[in-house]
């Protein structure tokens, strides 16, 4: 398995990517991921989301950015069902899923593998278990599991801790645990709510290279990060939201649009008043 | 299969890594059970009596002690013939001895029939005349003692000394019995509706308390059923063992204390109460049940996810 191989793209390389294709006119397949004019108010009449329309193609790879309680999260949980949108139509791949019964919801589960932000680990289950407990849901057969399971923890360098429970992990451990068990049975669509959130840079790194290594599979990629450098380096799709809003939505996109790093590193300088190199 | 062995495994497992609310469920099936194993017995018990009394109960024609074989035999076909009748019996005079001194014997009474001086025999023979039903009892009576002539009752048959019956006897003791009946039944109710409950709330408890897993197995595609099969299957494990420990409690309370006691008491003899092995099986059969759906049915609530 070839999988330190990816680097080049941290580094941004692959620039010439095509136009998300909504953007053009032509289009075969429904979308993969679909909001027309969704709208969130939550239970206290806070408004998370505010007539947010975008379209995700099949195969593409999506930085979703914003600030802290922009609505991020409340949109994750739109796509997978967990929460209704207040108004407006969330569509998985042309299906509005408002109109799923309560039984088909876990079939529309199945097909897409979520990190969530929370990592929603099963606590009473080891390691091991929370990945398989993926495949099992799906009625997967044991020796399917025999060697999905360890495949999955292998990618994420959690090989060695398959007895543990999620409260005997670290943080950036049951982060990854996430991961793995997001991915494992490969579905079409992965959502994943800060992977990296916990994570030092070199294992930032390595789910990042994980998640390209899965989009270039096929699987189409929703990432929610506050990573700049990631963001920056990988030049993909980015998604910009505020205040429950979309305020940007960019083909090969940096965090923020306004400056670079550079830019950016040199306004921290100035506004801290160092003069030091390294920042 | 596959599926069966995984959902078996799975609700072993939950157990083993709580036992706590699994031991709560256990205590409770077991009391419940307990309840009924006790209730049922003693129902059947009251109302297998109040069903003997009124087999017992009918009238009795006494005859003169001078009366011929003919002549009875000539009144018990008369008597057949009576609507309503359902059954004749003839006790002869030593039959009646025997009777009562079995009956004496049984109390555990002095008998008083060796007193009786020589070979003679007070008890006049007698018609067990049994009505098909209690109600209809004053009608046989006026069959056998129609009204005469001078308005006074005149027996069918001259050999007839007196018709006597247990009517009011056996209103009241239909109308103990009934009551008797009625209150245990309210009891047993009551008290099942209480264990059911406390049933529920525990394993409501022992759910809630796993609510968070729950929905997180929802979010990651399980199926409600897939989700709520080994929670069954924990139902129906702490169900079994919960009755089992309730039917060896029975078991022990029935060998020490209720059969050594049902020579004595008749109240309490079993031979129209059901018998132990099919009140085991049903008792089991009902915890399981009971905490295996209960199980589900809380379940539901979580399961909107
Ligand atoms: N269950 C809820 N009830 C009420 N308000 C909520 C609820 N969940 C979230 N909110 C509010 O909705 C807003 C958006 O929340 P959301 O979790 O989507 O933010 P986010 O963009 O994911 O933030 P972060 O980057 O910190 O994860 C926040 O202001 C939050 O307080
Ligand atoms: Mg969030």
């Amino acid at each position: 398995m070839a999988r330190y191989q990816t680097s080049g793209i941290l580094r941004g390389r692959e620039r010439g990517q095509r136009r998300p294709e909504h953007l053009t006119e032509r289009r075969s397949k429904p979308p993969i991921v679909e909001l027309r004019q969704a709208s969130k108010v939550y239970a206290g009449g806070h408004v998370a989301l505010e007539r947010v329309s975008l379209r995700v193609d099949r195969g593409e790879f999506v930085f979703l950015v914003g600030p802290t309680g922009c609505g991020k999260s409340t949109l994750i949980k739109l796509l997978i069902r967990e929460l209704e949108p207040t108004e407006g139509e969330v569509l998985i791949a042309g299906k509005d899923i408002a109109t799923l019964s309560n039984d088909r919801i876990p079939y529309l589960r199945r097909r897409i593998g979520t990190v969530f932000q929370d990592f929603k680990l099963l606590p009473s289950r080891t390691v091991y278990d929370n990945v398989a407990y993926a495949l099992q849901v799906i009625g997967a057969a044991r020796s399917e599991i025999r060697t999905k399971v360890p495949d999955a923890l292998r990618l994420v360098g959690l090989a060695d801790k398959t007895k543990n429970y999620p409260d005997q992990l670290s943080g950036g451990e049951q982060q990854r645990l996430s991961v793995a068990r997001a991915f494992v049975n490969h579905p079409p669509l992965l959502l994943a709510d800060e992977p990296t959130g916990n994570l030092d840079p070199a294992t930032s790194v390595g789910i990042m290279q994980t998640l390209y290594r899965i989009n270039k599979t096929g699987t189409t990629v929703v990432v929610v990060t506050h990573d700049r450098e990631m963001v920056d380096k990988m030049r993909r799709r980015v998604i910009g939201l505020d205040a429950g809003r979309v305020v940007r939505d960019q083909a090969a996109g940096l965090y923020s649009d306004e400056e670079s790093t550079r830019e950016f590193a040199a306004r921290l300088r100035d506004e801290l008043g160092v003069e030091d190199e390294r920042y | 299969m596959g599926r069966v062995i995984f959902f078996i495994r799975e609700g072993a497992r939950a157990l083993r890594r709580s036992a706590a609310p699994g031991i709560a469920s256990i205590v409770t099936v077991a009391v419940t059970v307990l309840l009924l194993g006790v209730l049922i017995p003693v129902l059947q018990t009251t109302s297998g009596k109040a069903d003997e009394v009124r087999e017992q109960v009918g009238l009795r024609v006494f005859l003169f002690d001078d009366a011929s074989p003919e002549e009875i035999n000539t009144l018990q076909t008369q008597i057949q013939e009576i609507r309503n009748v359902e059954s004749v019996e003839f006790v002869s005079k030593a039959q009646a001895l025997k009777i009562l001194r079995d009956r004496l014997d049984a109390e555990n009474k002095e008998d008083l029939t060796e007193q009786l001086p020589g070979a003679s025999n007070p008890l006049p023979a007698s018609f067990n005349v049994k009505p098909d039903d209690l109600d209809n009892m004053e009608a046989v009576r006026s069959a056998l003692t129609p009204p005469g002539a001078d308005g006074k009752p005149a027996p069918i048959s001259p050999i007839i000394d007196e018709v006597a019956d247990s009517r009011d006897e056996a209103t009241s003791i239909r109308t103990v019995t009934g009551a008797v009946k009625w209150f245990l039944l309210v009891i047993a109710a009551l008290l099942l509706a209480a264990s059911l409950l406390l049933v529920g709330n525990t394993i409501r408890l022992s759910i809630y308390a796993r609510r968070r897993e729950v929905e997180v197995m929802r979010l990651v595609g399980a199926t409600n059923w897939f989700i709520r099969w080994p929670f069954m299957v924990e139902g129906l494990i702490c169900g079994f063992i919960g009755g089992a420990i309730a039917v060896a409690v029975l078991f022990l309370g029935k060998e020490a204390v209720v059969d050594p006691l049902a020579d004595s008491i008749n109240l309490i003899r079993g031979e129209d109460t059901i018998a132990f092995a099919t009140l085991i099986a049903i008792l089991l059969g009902v915890a399981m049940a009971v905490s295996a759906v209960g199980s589900g049915l809380t379940l539901r609530r979580f399961l909107r996810v």
